[in-house]
């Protein structure tokens, strides 16, 4: 969350690749390296017991509508 | 290319086909509905939660789609027409992280609550989780009023990308819009064609219409950068005019606050409240159905917000002097070739139709589901029955939202703020009901009434949307954030804790 906040560019002008201004190119790379770190936690933090438990229901839980 | 070609555009007499381009499309979104609607099943199940069992391609489509509307495309064009490319950092990038942040916390989490219990809304999971009937009426009339803005922006982004696209099109017929198709009409027909797909194939239909919207949307848009580009002389260019012309715009200095570029990232948290999301998420198949969601919206946001941002940017540099609601709209009308600019107007309203779409179906099973169907919970309603109330109370939602569109236009980016900051102010109680055992009733109440109280307090000091307000450079939600959240603390550990019995139904023991 820190690295969005990017100061350092705040006042850039510069064109990257020619078209893109650098205080938005850098938060065009933050997007990408966001997809990044939740592919991350898919692989190393899933909560595999929360589909178990979902699936498990005892019938005195159900409060819902019926379907 | 600049002023005068496009005073020139005004005068002129302009090819009808871009709408009959639009009108073969709303067309194809009717007959997708009626396709839907041979899936569906009669039970209420299929009709508000499509039967759980979305895979992760359209789960991740029609999410995509619910969270992006004309706030995305005309309301960020519009933004950096006027403020420059900062609104990339100030929404887009805050809102990648953060949604896909607030899909894996607690979106898998209800999905997984609303499975084992078989909740249909929002307001099931919160009666039930803090045992209160009261808190369920609280909620529906607050959780309706922030999505009536949320609609609203979505018919105000419609009619003013139509008005764009047509000024000049129809001078004798409508001389008091400058020949230009007046938004009541557009509101209208964009109304009556979302109803009617709706209408038809309940949640399903709003999961398919989203899913092939959302597609159509992100092609063109991309498709509309490269063509309004070439029609500028290439993306350099384009971005020369821009360095010469308006140059402020390139950078923030000047257009945001730090302080407020900082607090933004609470606006995109709101996700985690919108009972249309919430819907939604219940559709899944299972848990593992989130997995391309989580990964693919930043990258999703990224490739719809990149072309809008720069193509308003583009606006500025060739001196467009439109309002910022018809930016998106004028640009697209620049495309000589009418086929491609019909075609490139039908992708704007594909966005915007497809938050429409769930949040009208969402409202129509709120009222069934948390209203109707629990107050008069003793008795026997037939499945047919609970899918027509629900029909009924969308045709009034979408009637109400029609006219209020009607009265003084807002600015959608603005609109679209407000609408997000009462809904980020919601979310500690999400947050506290999912993984603070120690949440209480108390606490819940206390929380709901100061987040309404603080965020109506601000919507009223801004003229109701009409000016920005700052609270010593913040922006208004993180005001609204911290009371929702210090109430929900101090009305929860004021009061007694939540029995074993009950955290034992909503809190798994290892997750």
């Amino acid at each position: 969350m820190l690295l969005h906040h990017d100061f350092w560019y705040w006042n850039d002008s510069r064109l990257v690749f020619g078209f893109l201004p650098v205080g938005m190119a850098y938060h065009v790379f933050y997007s990408m390296a966001a997809a990044l770190l939740w592919l991350s936690a898919l692989l190393f933090a899933w909560p595999e017991e929360l589909e178990e438990w979902a699936a498990a229901s005892s019938p005195g839980e159900k409060q819902g509508p019926a379907p | 290319m600049g002023r005068g070609e496009l005073a020139g555009r005004k005068a002129g007499t302009r090819s009808m086909n871009p709408l009959f381009v639009i009108a073969g499309y709303l067309l194809l979104l009717v007959l997708l509905g009626i396709a839907a609607s041979r899936y569906f099943s009669g039970t209420s199940q299929d009709y508000f939660v499509a039967s759980r069992s979305i895979g992760p391609f359209f789960l991740a489509m029609s999410v995509f789609g619910t969270t992006m509307t004309s706030f995305a495309l005309v309301g960020s064009t519009g933004e950096a027409y006027e403020r420059g490319i900062g609104v990339y950092g100030l929404m887009a990038s805050w809102s990648g992280l953060v949604h896909s942040a607030v899909f894996f916390f607690v979106g898998v989490r209800l999905w997984a609550i609303g499975r084992r219990h078989n909740f249909y809304t929002q307001i099931q999971y919160f009666r039930a989780r803090f045992d209160s009937d009261w808190l369920g009426y609280l909620l529906f009339p607050i959780l309706v009023g922030l999505v009536i803005p949320y609609l609203l922006i979505g018919l105000l982004g419609a009619g003013a990308v139509i008005a764009g696209l047509t000024a000049g099109m129809f001078p004798e017929t409508f001389p008091s819009t400058g020949g230009a198709v007046p938004t009541w009409m557009t509101g209208m027909v964009i109304c009556g064609i979302v109803l009617s797909y709706i209408f038809f194939g309940g949640f399903r239909g709003a999961i398919w219409a989203n899913t092939f919207q959302t597609m159509v949307f992100m092609l063109t848009g991309v498709a509309a950068f490269y063509a309004i580009s070439g029609k500028l002389g290439g993306i350099q260019a384009a971005m020369s005019a821009v360095a010469e012309q308006a140059p402020q715009l390139l950078v923030r200095e000047g257009q945001y606050r730090h302080l407020q570029f900082l607090t933004y990232f609470l606006i995109p948290i709101s996700v985690g409240m919108f009972p249309h999301v919430f819907q939604h998420w219940l559709t899944a198949r299972t848990a593992k159905t989130f997995r391309l969601s989580i990964v693919g919206q930043p990258l999703f946001i990224m490739i719809v917000w990149v072309p809008s941002i720069l193509i308003g940017v583009w606006a500025a540099g060739i001196g467009l002097e439109v309002a910022p609601n018809a930016v998106l709209g004028s640009m697209v009308g620049l495309i000589e070739s009418p086929f491609l600019s019909g075609l490139l107007t039908a992708g704007i309203l594909a966005a915007i139709m497809s938050s429409l779409d769930s949040q009208f179906v969402c409202l129509g099973t709120m009222f069934t589901q948390d209203i109707v169907l629990h107050r008069f919970r003793g008795m026997r309603i037939s499945d047919r029955r609970k899918t027509w109330i629900g029909r009924g109370f969308i045709a009034i939602v979408v009637a109400v939202t029609y006219l209020l569109s009607l009265a003084e236009p807002r600015a959608v980016f603005g609109l679209g703020v407000w609408c997000f900051a009462g809904f980020a102010g919601l979310f500690p109680l999400v947050v506290g009901s999912l993984y603070w055992r120690r949440t209480t009733k108390t606490g819940a109440f206390v929380c709901v009434l100061v987040t309404a109280g603080t965020w109506l307090g601000f919507f009223a000091a801004s003229g109701f949307g009409r000016e920005e307000v700052l609270v010593g450079g913040l922006a208004p939600v993180a005001v609204i954030f911290a009371a929702s959240a210090v109430s929900l603390v101090l009305g929860s550990l004021a009061t007694r804790p939540p029995s074993p019995e009950k955290l034992a139904q909503f809190f798994p023991r290892n997750v």
